[in-house]
C-alpha cells in the first residue's frame, strides 16, 4: 500500500528547474528519505507535498489525495515540520500547540489532552510554559515535530529534522524520530543532507541530484550494489611500496594511499579476502600494524549513481 | 465560521505577544497622549485664528489624535505581517487546513483593535484636560470607531505592501512617505479654512481627513449626523476594498512560493 506516490513531477523557478521529473513511492509505515546534496531539490519536492507550492507538471498524492486538487485533504492527512521551523518565537511551546491544534479544528479536552501527551512525548513538559525565544536548538526542533503531531497525522514531513543541531542533540533525535515513529504508526518522509542520517534512520531511501531521482533502495542494499568492501592495511612506513606488491599477488591492489602508512583496497568481500592479505604480508616479512574491513559507505554510494562527489557538491550549493 | 474562528485564533495569538512586550504597551499608552499634550500646547492660540467652530483648541484636536493615532498604527502595521512570513510561522500555517483570509484579516483586526483602545485612552485623557463630547456616549463611539476604520482601511494597504514587498526597509519607507504628507494635507491639527486653497480641495480626497471630519463632528457644536453617516460609509467602502488588496496580495505571495 502507497502512502505517498510521486510521478514525474517537475517545477522551475525562473531559470533553475528545481524539480526535473521527480518520480517515488513511499509505502504505509516507513520511514523514507530523500537524500541529496543543499539545492537537489528535497525541499521543493516537501513543498509540492504539503501543498505550499504547486508543481508545473507531475502528480503526486498522499494518502490517496491529489495534492493539487484535493489541499484540504492532503493538509488534514499531513503533519509538516519545515527546515525553518516556522513557530511562533514569542508564544509558549503550549501556546504554538494549542493554536496548531485549533486550526486543524480540534478543541476543548481533546485538544489539552494531546498537547499534553505531545510535551511528554518529546520531553519538552518542563519548558512547556515557557517562551520558545528561550528554548535550546533541540528543545526548538522538539517542538517543531510536536507541532506536526497534533492533529494525529498518518504522514509526517520532516525537512532537514538535525540540520542545525550539535552532533549529540542529532543521535538524540534520530533516537526520537524512530521512537515517534513506531508510537504513533507514522508513514514519515525525511529530507536530509547528512548520508549518516540517512542510513540511521530510512527503511528506503531515494537519492537525488539535480532534480531527480538517481537510485532508489534500502541504504543496505544500495551499499551492496556497489559489489565490495573497502581493505585498510596499515604497515611500518617503509615497508608501504613492498606491501603494495604483495597486496596486488593475492588479488587485492590497492586503489588509493592515506598518509603514509595507510593502503586502501576494494575486494568482493572483505572477510575472504583477509586472511590471504595477512598470511602473504607475514609470508613477506612486512609487520602489520593495523587493518581494518568497512562496508560501501552512501558516501561511495552517491559517487557512483551521481558521478559527483557528495561532500563538494553539498559545499557548493 | 471557521474563518472568523481562525481569525479570532491569530488575533489571540498576536495580541498575546504584543502584551508580552512592557515597552510596547508603555509606548501604546504614552505615545498618543504626548501627541495630544504637544500639539495641544503648541498650537494652542492658533483658534484665535477663526473658523476652528470653537475657542479650545483642544477640544478641536483631541478626536482627531484619535483618528491621526489609528492611522500612524495602521502605517506600520505590515511589520508583524513581515515578521511572521520571515520566521515561516505564515508557511507553517499553510500547510494546515487553516483559513488563508484569516492569517491576513487577523493582521487588520489586531491593528484596529489596537487603534480602538487608544483611541479610548485618549479621549480619557482628553477628558482630563477639559474636553466635552457633548454627544455623550454615541460620540465616543463614533470617534472610537472611526480611529478604527481609518485604521483598517490604511492597515490594508500596509499588510498588502508587506506581503508584495516582504522587506522591512520598503515598509519603513513607505510609512514615513505617506505618515506626515497625508497627516498635513488633512484638517487634523488645523481648521479647513486656514489652508491654502488647494490643500483644501486635496484634502477632499484624503481618507484621514474624512476620519477627522466624522469624528470632530460629534465634538463641535452643531453636530450633522448625516456628514457623520457619509464619512464612515466611505471608511467602510474603502476598508473593504484595502482588505481586498491585501487578501489578493497575500494570493500573489502564495504563488511566489
Amino acid at each position: 500500500m502507497e502512502t505517498i506516490v510521486v510521478d514525474g513531477l517537475r517545477k522551475a523557478y525562473g531559470e533553475v528547474q528545481a524539480l526535473d521529473g521527480v518520480s517515488f513511492e513511499v509505502r504505509e509505515g516507513e520511514v523514507f528519505g530523500l537524500l541529496g546534496p543543499n539545492g537537489a531539490g528535497k525541499s521543493t519536492t516537501v513543498r509540492v507535498l504539503v501543498t505550499l507550492t504547486s508543481p508545473d507538471t507531475g502528480a503526486a498524492f498522499v494518502g490517496g489525495h491529489d495534492v493539487r486538487t484535493h489541499q484540504a485533504a492532503v493538509r488534514r492527512t499531513i503533519g509538516y515540520v519545515p527546515q525553518d521551523s516556522g513557530v511562533d518565537q514569542f508564544g509558549t511551546g503550549r501556546e504554538n500547540l494549542m493554536l496548531q491544534g485549533r486550526v486543524q479544528d480540534m478543541a476543548g479536552r481533546d485538544l489539552r489532552n494531546r498537547v499534553e501527551e505531545l510535551l511528554g512525548l518529546v520531553g519538552i513538559a518542563d519548558a512547556a510554559d515557557r517562551i520558545v525565544r528561550t528554548y535550546s536548538g533541540g528543545m526548538r526542533r522538539r517542538l517543531d515535530i510536536a507541532l506536526g503531531l497534533v492533529h494525529r497525522p498518518k504522514v509526517l514531513f520532516l525537512d532537514e529534522p538535525t540540520t542545525g543541531l550539535d552532533p549529540e542533540a542529532r543521535v538524540a533525535m534520530w533516537e526520537e524520530v524512530s521512537r515517534l515513529a513506531r508510537a504513533e504508526s507514522l508513514t514519515i518522509l525525511l529530507t536530509t543532507h547528512y548520508l549518516e542520517e540517512a542510513d540511521q534512520l530510512a527503511d528506503r531511501l531515494a537519492i537525488v541530484s539535480q532534480g531527480r531521482v538517481a537510485v532508489e533502495g534500502t541504504p543496505t542494499a544500495l551499499k551492496a550494489g556497489l559489489r565490495g568492501d573497502a581493505v585498510h592495511v596499515e604497515v611500518a612506513d617503509d615497508r608501504l611500496d613492498a606491501a603494495r606488491g604483495v597486496l596486488a599477488t593475492v588479488g587485492a591492489p590497492p586503489e588509493t594511499t592515506i598518509g603514509e602508512r595507510t593502503l586502501v583496497a576494494r575486494v568482493d568481500h572483505g572477510g575472504t579476502a583477509l586472511p590471504h592479505i595477512l598470511s602473504a604480508l607475514d609470508a613477506a616479512g612486512i609487520p602489520v600494524e593495523s587493518v581494518a574491513v568497512s562496508r560501501p559507505s552512501l558516501d561511495d554510494v552517491y559517487l557512483h549513481f551521481t558521478g559527483r562527489d557528495f561532500q563538494a557538491e553539498d559545499r557548493a550549493a | 465560521m471557521k474563518t472568523a474562528r481562525d481569525t479570532w485564533y491569530m488575533v489571540v495569538r498576536q495580541a498575546r505577544n504584543l502584551m508580552r512586550e512592557p515597552i510596547w504597551i508603555v509606548m501604546m499608552v504614552i505615545q498618543p497622549m504626548v501627541w495630544l499634550i504637544l500639539y495641544g500646547q503648541l498650537f494652542k492660540n492658533v483658534t484665535r485664528l477663526g473658523g476652528f467652530g470653537t475657542g479650545s483648541y483642544i477640544t478641536f484636536l483631541a478626536p482627531a489624535i484619535v483618528i491621526m493615532n489609528g492611522f500612524f498604527g495602521a502605517t506600520w502595521s505590515g511589520m508583524a505581517m513581515i515578521n511572521d512570513l520571515e520566521h515561516k510561522v505564515i508557511e507553517r500555517f499553510l500547510a494546515t487546513p487553516a483559513s488563508r483570509v484569516s492569517l491576513v484579516l487577523s493582521q487588520i483586526v489586531r491593528s484596529a483593535i489596537t487603534a480602538g483602545l487608544q483611541g479610548i485612552i485618549i479621549l480619557i485623557v482628553s477628558i482630563a484636560l477639559g474636553v466635552s463630547i457633548r454627544t455623550g456616549a454615541l460620540g465616543w463611539i463614533v470617534i472610537v470607531l472611526t480611529g478604527m476604520l481609518v485604521n483598517s482601511a490604511f492597515a490594508g494597504i500596509s499588510q498588502a505592501i508587506a506581503l508584495l514587498t516582504r522587506r522591512e526597509a520598503t515598509m519603513i519607507a513607505v510609512a514615513n512617505f505617506i505618515g506626515l504628507p497625508l497627516l498635513f494635507l488633512s484638517t487634523t491639527m488645523i481648521a479647513r479654512a486656514q489652508m491654502p486653497h488647494w490643500m483644501q480641495e486635496t484634502a477632499r480626497f484624503n481618507p484621514v481627513d474624512w476620519g477627522v471630519r466624522a469624528a470632530r463632528e460629534v465634538v463641535l457644536p452643531g453636530t450633522a449626523w448625516s456628514t457623520v453617516g457619509w464619512y464612515l460609509l466611505f471608511l467602510l467602502l474603502l476598508t473593504v476594498l484595502t482588505t481586498a488588496w491585501a487578501t489578493w496580495a497575500f494570493r500573489a505571495y502564495q504563488r511566489t512560493l
